[in-house]
């Protein structure tokens, strides 16, 4: 049976390769989005 | 680094470093506990015995541990953190200004008892910036902003409505400019509401890509806080004129933002107010003040806190479905188009690509600096010439602080507000702990919600 259930998220290993774009926004971080979608 | 927590009937695993999230069973929750820890045939008689009225067997307990270790191996559990060096390459990291908030009022017509900038004056003369050097300032920031087309403008105070032919002055000077540099400035202004009127809605609506609105809640909240310098509270001037502005915004972005304090620790309640007058995009942050202060959050309020965060969370799932949601700021989160792993380890941007501006031109790492001049970075004609305080922002980060080395939400957060670490601890790579304590139960909750809605879908 199915114990475990994965929610998509982004990969953030993967963003140290695809992110880094710098076009994201500057009264955390975590409610933040993107501006590689 | 693995997280785990139960909330709302969740049984929620976060893995740190790669950004997964999981809900799991009783028996995979406690499975993921023990994985590292144990061997399989050690997990199994823990669990089989634990759960034995179950009928746990062995070979269930073995499937499971199979799952987890796919899950291990794919990278979405136990992720080992590989970043550290990447965060501390930063200071060679060339950075651009993207954003500036211009002090355009060092004045307010409130008299607001919990003002971190002292009414709008921090801790200075009363000012307001001229034509000119908001001027400057807009070039300052084309001048330094690289090959970034949108720059964000925050009219700031004080109360920036006090200067408004100045704020509209500068707004036509930027979309003059912006197209010569081929940039896109997106205007935001934050007010107290006295001095809103059809003139200010109309100019806000077309110009303002957001617009941030202050009101504490319920009326005797707001009120026994947000007075005039006679004394009067202004919730009955200000609800109306919100609830105008924001009838006549459409679609377009703003929030309704209130601070909460140890008078009211019971906050959900004025959140609720909020929604209960209309409003649907709200946010509602702790107070930031002195530890002697009468408005200070205490130790003995964390808990009750914690439970209001818990409340409002559970509030807006079943108001989500009964169709008349609401947002909440520290709420707003995007698993899937979140920030990459450079952005949640460089955090808010203060010092490097986010600077505040004064009336007279003084440049500060953010708007919680002002006025300090230990961190004057220099001012909008010299650029920043105190690179030695810029470097400090530039390495301020995630992992600047050894406290947070082994907190699962520092990619969440990236070490915090660098203006409360330096209220609470003397510098900015210090601790606020109190901060924390509040940000991660955040988180959990925000996580929490997305859960839900997966289910529900």
């Amino acid at each position: 049976m199915e114990r475990i259930k994965t929610i998509e998220t982004r990969d953030l290993k993967e963003s140290a390769v695809k992110g880094g774009c710098g076009e994201c926004q500057t009264k955390g971080v975590a409610n933040q989005q993107c501006e590689e979608k | 680094m693995v997280h785990q927590y139960k909330l709302n009937g969740y049984n929620i695993v976060l893995d740190t470093c790669s950004g997964s999230v999981h809900a799991v069973d009783e028996i995979a929750y406690d499975i993921i506990g023990l994985y590292k820890e144990k061997s399989p045939e050690e997990i199994a008689e823990i669990i089989t015995e634990k759960y034995a009225d179950e009928n746990i067997t062995p070979d269930d307990v073995f499937e499971c541990i199979e799952d987890v270790k796919a899950l291990e191996e794919k990278g979405k559990l136990y992720t080992p953190d590989t970043y550290e060096d990447m965060a501390f390459d930063f200071k060679n990291r060339n950075t651009v200004i993207k954003a500036l908030c211009l002090h355009v009022a060092h004045t307010c017509n409130l008299n607001c008892e919990y003002c971190f900038a002292s009414q709008g004056k921090y801790h200075g003369e009363r000012a307001l910036m001229s034509l000119e050097t908001g001027k400057r300032a807009l070039d300052f920031l084309i001048e330094n902003s690289g090959t970034r087309r949108n720059l964000e403008v925050d009219f700031f105070g004080g109360e920036p409505l006090m200067n408004l032919e100045v704020v509209k002055e500068l707004v036509a000077y930027a979309r003059e400019i912006e197209k010569i540099h081929n940039k896109n400035f997106r205007f935001t202004l934050t007010t107290n509401g006295i001095l809103i009127d059809d003139d200010v809605i109309d100019f806000c609506n077309k110009e303002m890509s957001n617009v941030v609105l202050s009101l504490d809640g319920r009326k005797e909240v707001h009120d026994r806080l947000r007075k005039d310098y006679q004394g009067r509270g202004s919730y009955d001037i200000i609800v109306p004129k919100f609830q105008e502005f924001v009838r006549r915004r459409g679609d377009k972005s703003y929030y309704i933002r209130g601070t909460f304090t140890h008078a009211n620790t019971d906050f959900t309640n004025d959140i609720f107010h909020m929604a209960d007058l209309g409003f649907k995009e709200l946010s509602m942050e702790p107070v930031v003040c002195a530890p002697d202060d009468k408005s200070a959050l205490t130790k003995e309020d964390l808990p009750l806190l914690f439970e209001q965060y818990e409340i409002l969370a559970k509030e807006m799932l079943k108001r989500q479905k009964e169709g008349n949601g609401f947002t909440f700021y520290h709420y707003m989160l995007d698993l899937t188009h979140g920030p990459c792993i450079y952005k949640r380890i460089s955090g808010c941007g203060s010092g490097t690509e986010y600077m505040a501006v004064t009336p007279s031109g003084e440049l500060y790492p953010c708007h919680q600096f002002v006025g300090d001049k230990k961190y004057l970075l220099g001012n909008i004609y010299d650029g920043v010439t105190n690179k030695e305080i810029q470097n400090e922002f530039k390495l301020c980060n995630a992992y600047a602080r050894k406290e947070c080395a082994d907190c699962w939400a520092k990619l969440y957060c990236s070490g915090g507000c660098a203006a409360n670490s330096y209220h609470a601890s003397g510098k900015i790579t210090g601790i606020y702990e109190y901060g924390c304590e509040l940000f991660k139960k955040r988180i959990e909750c925000a996580v929490m919600m997305k859960v839900a809605e997966q289910f529900d879908n």
